[in-house]
């Protein structure tokens, strides 16, 4: 049985977590202060030693991204975090800072120094006005304190109800004040990012966890997770559960594992489908409880760990409109770029409209699989591919319940006991 | 609404944040909606003046983002998640009741200015779902009829506080500012964490 492990998590209890008394309680900015005693390349290093890997869905090295920023060029380089929650499922980042806002500055500092930059800008997503506050109010008082101004900004920037603006390129733009449009790479923003100046992106939660890295050495970090993903990370759980809820464990457990600590599935029922990483990563059936959560292990069962971002769907839960209802998302957030994602996104969703409705014919799902075909891979970035995940992943798993939607000329389940307050009596 | 020099001065100190004028358009939209309730023709020449942008650069940017609103909503602006995870759990039907109950459509606002209603996509809160948000604020683990109480109380002029946020509701100009960067001053109110989001903790700290 894996044990949880709450670093990020540790102090969230304590009703004050989020001031800059309640962090120092614990020690908090002495890893930055450790840190601004080394050599910039000595704290890459010790990244890199760590295994970090990026939270945000990639699971690219963090320290290798680091260590792309080209040194003694005599430009000014960036750190962004992207605090652009968004991906369907995704609810790690917004607790964490609204819980602890200063772990994240601290992590600021501390990569700053290490990529040579002066400024880090907080692109947070605009539709959480409370964490705004929290996070605002923590870069005040760290200036006030005289933690940030001597050397390394904080800005934070506020976004306007965008899920492209979580794409890294994308985010630049709109950063820029452009409209979040990504950019074709190469070239990559460590070479040429915001403002054209060499710049690391990173998810607030892979910023995050550099000051306990700092603070407690890389082998301690490597101590946790399995062989290739390493220390400790957010799973959140969600959806027909008894407790969902945020599981701070080490890289590796399982949704088996984690079910058992929130309870299990709700009661009387089972569990038909689930994301293992947000709306983006193709659907796990109940066949694929014991899959190690890590990035190997989900990769290898096809799909991907994404944000660790764990839906769960029981079998009252159609899957054909779970499925409509992303690919509705996906179509509404296509920034309109690319020719495969816009056009595509649109007639995945008329054809998937006809199926739930039972109006459709059993080529439809050929069509629709023709139709991912011609969207993955063939945009600048990944939101198309994303949007062909929980149609590919269904229809694998799930063919005979998009047949019977035609069989039965309609949708077979009831939408009023998938929900919350089906039991009570509704 | 005319921009008053003290308007100006707090654009100014906005655009003062970046090292390029240009990346402050999303903040100064916000500000434009804290002054004007939506994103205003006046409110657009006048970031485009600050700027030193043709008008149709800063509209090209407003009308890119869901946020910027091109049409007043209500003093409370209320959100129903309605992504695929809320939606299954209750999201679907919390919709559907408001708009019958407060009689208007996705993205209508009602005849009192009150209450305007959105379905919104996921704001990163699927562990207390369904969810609503308010002016951008939490209210959590919503049922129809719970849903139904805090419109009613917004219309009554005395909003329910929201789950995870300041102990008043704020208005939908005063959040804008909150969005454009400014300090409201309540980032100490409330809690610093629902349940669930402590429920990992918790059971560590039983020893699992």
């Amino acid at each position: 049985m894996t044990k949880l492990a709450p670093v990020l998590s540790a102090h969230w209890d304590e009703k004050d977590s989020f001031t800059l008394e309640g962090y120092k309680r614990h020690g908090g900015y002495t890893a930055s202060a450790k840190a601004l005693a080394m050599d910039p390349d000595a704290v890459i290093q010790l990244v890199k030693d760590s295994g970090l890997r990026g939270r945000g869905g990639a699971g690219f090295p963090t320290g290798m991204k680091w260590g792309f920023i080209p040194q003694g060029d005599n430009k000014d380089h960036y750190l962004v975090v992207n605090a652009d929650e968004s991906e369907p499922g995704t609810c790690k980042d917004t607790p964490l800072l609204m819980a602890n806002p200063h772990v994240l500055i601290e992590g600021c500092i501390i990569a700053c120094h290490a990529i040579r930059a002066k400024h880090a800008f907080i692109y947070i997503r605009g539709e959480v006005t409370h964490v705004v506050r929290r996070v605002n109010q923590a870069i005040e008082d760290a200036y006030a304190a005289g933690i940030l101004g001597n050397g390394i900004d904080v800005v934070l920037h506020i976004g306007a109800g965008a899920y492209i603006c979580g794409e890294e390129t994308a985010l630049l733009d709109s950063l820029e004040g452009f409209r979040g449009q990504p950019r074709l790479r190469p070239p990559f923003p460590a070479i040429a990012g915001l403002y054209a100046r060499p710049t690391v992106v990173n998810n607030v939660e892979s910023i995050a966890s550099v000051p306990a890295i700092v603070k407690n050495g890389a082998e301690w970090y490597q101590s946790m997770g399995t062989e290739k993903s390493k220390g400790t990370t957010l799973y959140s759980l969600s959806g027909h559960v008894v407790n969902p809820g945020q599981f701070e464990a080490p890289l590796g457990i399982t949704l088996r594992e984690i079910l058992d600590l929130a309870g299990g599935v709700r009661p009387g029922h089972t569990l038909k489908f689930w994301t293992p990483g947000g709306s983006s990563t193709p659907l796990f059936t109940d066949a694929h409880l014991d899959v190690p959560l890590d990035y190997e292990g989900v990769a290898a069962a096809g799909s991907m760990l994404g944000t660790k971002a764990l839906q769960i769907f029981d079998e009252t839960t159609c899957v054909v409109r779970a499925v409509l209802r992303w690919t509705e998302f996906y179509k509404h957030e296509s920034c309109g770029k690319c020719t495969p994602c816009r056009e595509g996104t649109w007639w995945l969703v008329q054809i998937l409209r006809d199926l739930e409705a039972g109006k459709g014919t059993e080529a439809d799902l050929a069509k629709l699989l023709d139709l991912c075909d011609n969207i993955m891979g063939r945009s600048f970035c990944a939101l198309g591919d994303g949007a062909t995940s929980p149609i590919t992943s269904s229809i694998k798993y799930f063919r005979d319940e998009y047949i019977a939607h035609l069989t039965q000329g309609g949708c077979p389940f009831d939408p009023v006991a998938s929900t919350l307050f089906a039991g009570a009596g509704a | 609404m005319a921009y008053t020099d003290e308007d100006l001065q707090v654009m100014d100190s906005i655009i003062k944040r970046y090292p390029r004028p240009r990346s402050a358009i999303m903040p100064l939209l916000h500000y434009v909606q804290s002054k004007a309730g939506y994103v205003t023709n006046e409110g657009i020449e006048v970031i485009a003046k600050v700027l030193q942008l043709e008008a149709a650069e800063v509209t090209a940017v407003s009308t890119f983002y869901t946020q910027y609103k091109p049409t007043p909503v209500g003093e409370y602006h209320v959100g129903v998640c309605t992504n695929t995870l809320c939606a299954v759990m209750g999201g679907d039907a919390i919709f559907a009741s408001l708009k019958d109950h407060l009689g208007i459509g996705n993205d209508e606002v009602t005849a009192d200015g009150k209450v305007s209603l959105e379905h919104i996509e996921c704001n990163a809160a699927c562990d207390y779902a369904p969810v609503v948000m308010a002016n951008w604020e939490f209210y959590d683990n919503q049922t129809v009829e719970s849903a139904k109480d805090l419109v009613d109380s917004m219309r009554a002029g005395n909003p329910k506080p929201p789950t995870r946020g300041p102990n008043k509701l704020v208005t939908w100009k005063e959040a804008s500012a909150v969005l454009a960067g400014l300090n409201d001053g309540l980032a100490h109110e409330g809690v610093q964490a629902g349940e669930p989001t402590l429920l990992g903790l918790k059971l560590s700290k039983e020893g699992k």
